[in-house]
């Protein structure tokens, strides 16, 4: 298998004033393609700087970080722009979709910023991808006009576009009810079947069960890592919830 | 991103806050519209002031006696009595460039028929004067050679003063007038001028042989002035340079003295017209600029508000891929097409507020390519200008923060 991420000896310090806070104090970190992968910790443990960093939105302080084999500390930023646009793919708590514009838009964006995509082969693969999470007969909804769960497909689709090497999620059921959450995690369940690697934080340990391994934050270290031997299945568990038709309230 | 899509973005970017976009615009539109209106009615009325003068002739070369000087004391150039009947006859002989002269003699005075009278000023000419002045006899006849040398009694009158002394729509030739208690015969009348350029009534004048009015009214020797036509009007330039050095000879002047006369053109007369006019028309439009820098600054307002508001997008089109430059160009694009409709809308708008003003100033307003073309070039710059400063705050923003902002 290929390592997707190497990270080693990993530093990251936020100046805030005259305080140094050390966010991150020395994480090592290998993950390999195919894996399926939660990172947890409470807040203020490093979790999310440490998801910044894999996405390269944050660089880190010292130590090095390799994404599918490439050094992303020496890079430039829009190099580093060019490398979130072809590798990688994001999924926030908030959703992120853009207000007004549909749902089938909001998918296409990504490529929008590769100039290589023709627009014809930019809508195919958006139909594709929103075919993917479930959401073709919604593609010309506006964004606003979708549930939470809805906009949380919309924007796994977005990630998944641009077929990436990695897909990153914030907290992706941060803001879903349970029954919402957990099909959003049959959807990443699916998805890393299928061959994706799938990285994602949360603080729910429910929600962190749903993945292959898991990796603990504390005090800016990583404290436990370790292969989930109890794994759930989603669609399972689905199965026993008793079935509520709120989602379909825009029907 | 390529550019149709940077478009199409940034229209509906624009098209979501329609009623902002237009508010921002308003500025543009309202700068534009005045720098348009302002300039079209500068132009108007000096092609207008233009036509006005070239009617009276452009090719007429004037000489008219300089200001006197008497020990440092500066006096008027009306009385002086430089300028001689000889004048006249050495610019026809030696002149090769003047085809046409007649003196000027002036005299103002009292004209009475029966019981009407009016005050007017009596131009005593050779019979070259009307065409040299473009000056059109209606009816009757201009005077002849014999009449001049034997300073006949007969006139020939413009319409204000027919209207004076006869009421409208009559036709006094033959009649018999009195000038300065001089019993002078009409022989013709004028057809109307109408008013100059600068307001003067061209009609309120009498035309009579200078001998008549230089000997018989008024008694002196000297001419006022010297009216003469070049060749063409090309050559005015060379017809002036010719008659100054003639009448320097003639007056018998050294290098060193100054001329006692002063040789204009008409051409001359109507660039300095033209300038002030240009004058005027600059700091109009100057003055409507502001508005348009104003309406600039309305659009750098509006795209700070906009960066801010869309903080989290623009961290989101950082997040999959979108460089610097792209956000750049997105606001840059917006900012730009703001600008440049408000550009188009205010030229439309501008245009109807010239004709508007053309009508009431009863000068037609004149828009010109240049300005329209300026227009769309400056508001292209505002864009871009006013549109920068937003843009690089937008493109400066570090992805997490941005998408971390609420």
């Amino acid at each position: 298998m290929n390592t997707i991420i190497e990270i080693r000896n990993l530093r990251k310090d936020y100046h805030v004033g005259e305080v140094t806070v050390h966010a991150l104090r020395g994480v090592d970190l290998k993950i390999t393609e195919g894996e399926f992968v939660a990172i947890m910790g409470a807040s203020g443990s490093g979790k999310s700087t440490m998801l910044n960093i894999i996405g390269c939105l944050d660089k880190p302080t010292s130590g090095d970080y390799l994404l599918d084999g490439i050094n992303v500390n020496t890079m430039g930023k829009d190099a580093i722009a060019k490398l979130r646009n072809n590798k990688l793919g994001f999924v926030f708590q908030a959703y992120n979709l853009l207000a007004r514009t549909t749902a089938l838009e909001n998918v296409e964006l990504p490529l929008f910023y590769n100039p290589i995509v023709k627009a014809k082969e930019r809508k195919e693969a958006a139909i594709t991808a929103l075919e993917t999470v479930g959401l073709a007969d919604r593609m010309h909804h506006m964004s606003n006009q979708l549930s939470g769960g809805q906009q949380q497909r919309v924007a796994i689709a977005r990630s998944l576009i641009n077929n990436p090497v990695l897909i990153l999620a914030d907290e992706p059921t941060g803001n879903l009810d349970t029954r919402t959450s957990f099909e959003i995690m049959e959807l990443f369940q699916d998805l890393n079947e299928k061959g994706r690697t799938i990285v994602y934080v949360t603080h729910e340990p429910d929600i962190a069960k749903f993945a292959s391994r898991n990796i603990v934050f504390r005090d800016g270290k990583i404290t436990r890592e370790s292969m989930v031997t109890d794994r759930q299945n989603a669609r399972e568990i689905l199965k026993t919830l008793p079935v509520e038709s709120v989602e379909e309230f825009d029907k | 991103m390529n550019y149709s899509n940077l478009f199409r973005i940034a229209i509906r970017a624009l098209v979501r806050n329609k009623l902002r976009a237009f508010l921002t615009m308003l500025g543009i539109i309202i700068g534009v519209a005045s720098v348009i209106a302002m300039l079209a009615i500068g132009e108007g009325s000096k092609q207008r002031m233009r036509k006005e003068i070239s009617s009276m002739g452009t090719n007429m070369v004037m000489v008219v006696p300089n200001m006197v000087r008497i020990d440092g004391v500066t006096l008027g150039n009306q009385n002086s009595m430089a300028l001689k009947y000889s004048d006249v006859v050495t610019i026809r002989n030696e002149a090769a460039n003047i085809t046409m002269v007649s003196p000027e003699v002036r005299a103002n005075g009292q004209v009475i028929y029966g019981n009407q009278n009016t005050q007017t000023t009596i131009y005593g000419v050779s019979d070259e004067y009307l065409s040299i002045r473009k000056l059109e006899v209606q009816s009757g006849r201009s005077f002849n050679e014999n009449e001049i040398k034997g300073m006949s009694k007969v006139c020939i009158l413009g319409q204000t003063v027919v209207e004076n002394l006869f009421g409208a729509g009559v036709d006094p030739v033959g009649l018999s007038i009195r000038i300065k208690k001089l019993p002078f015969v009409i022989i013709g009348t004028l057809k109307t001028k109408g008013e100059n350029g600068m307001g003067q009534d061209q009609d309120d004048l009498i035309l009579a042989p200078y001998t008549t009015v230089q000997r018989r009214l008024i008694a002196i020797d000297y001419i006022n002035g010297i009216y003469a036509s070049a060749i063409s009007e090309e050559k005015s330039a060379v017809a002036i340079a010719e008659v100054d050095e003639v009448l320097r000879r003639t007056h018998k002047l050294k290098e060193t003295q100054e001329s006692d006369f002063r040789v204009m053109s008409q051409s001359e007369i109507l660039e300095t017209l033209s300038s002030i006019s240009d004058i005027m028309t600059y700091l109009l439009g100057a003055i409507a600029g502001i508005s348009l820098l104003v309406g600039g600054i309305g659009i750098m307002n509006i795209m700070f508000v906009s960066v801010t508001e869309r903080t989290r997008e623009i961290g989101l089109r950082m997040s999959v891929g979108g460089r610097s430059r792209d956000i750049m160009k997105q606001f840059l694009a917006e900012s730009i097409i703001l600008s440049i409709l408000g550009g188009i809308l205010g030229i439309i708008f501008g245009y109807l507020l010239s004709k508007l003003a053309g009508s009431l100033m009863s000068s037609e307003a004149i828009i010109k390519t240049q300005s329209v073309v300026l227009a769309f070039i400056v508001c292209f710059v505002i864009g871009v200008f006013f549109g920068w400063y937003p843009a690089r705050k937008a493109s400066n923003l570090n992805p997490i923060d941005a998408l971390r902002y609420e």
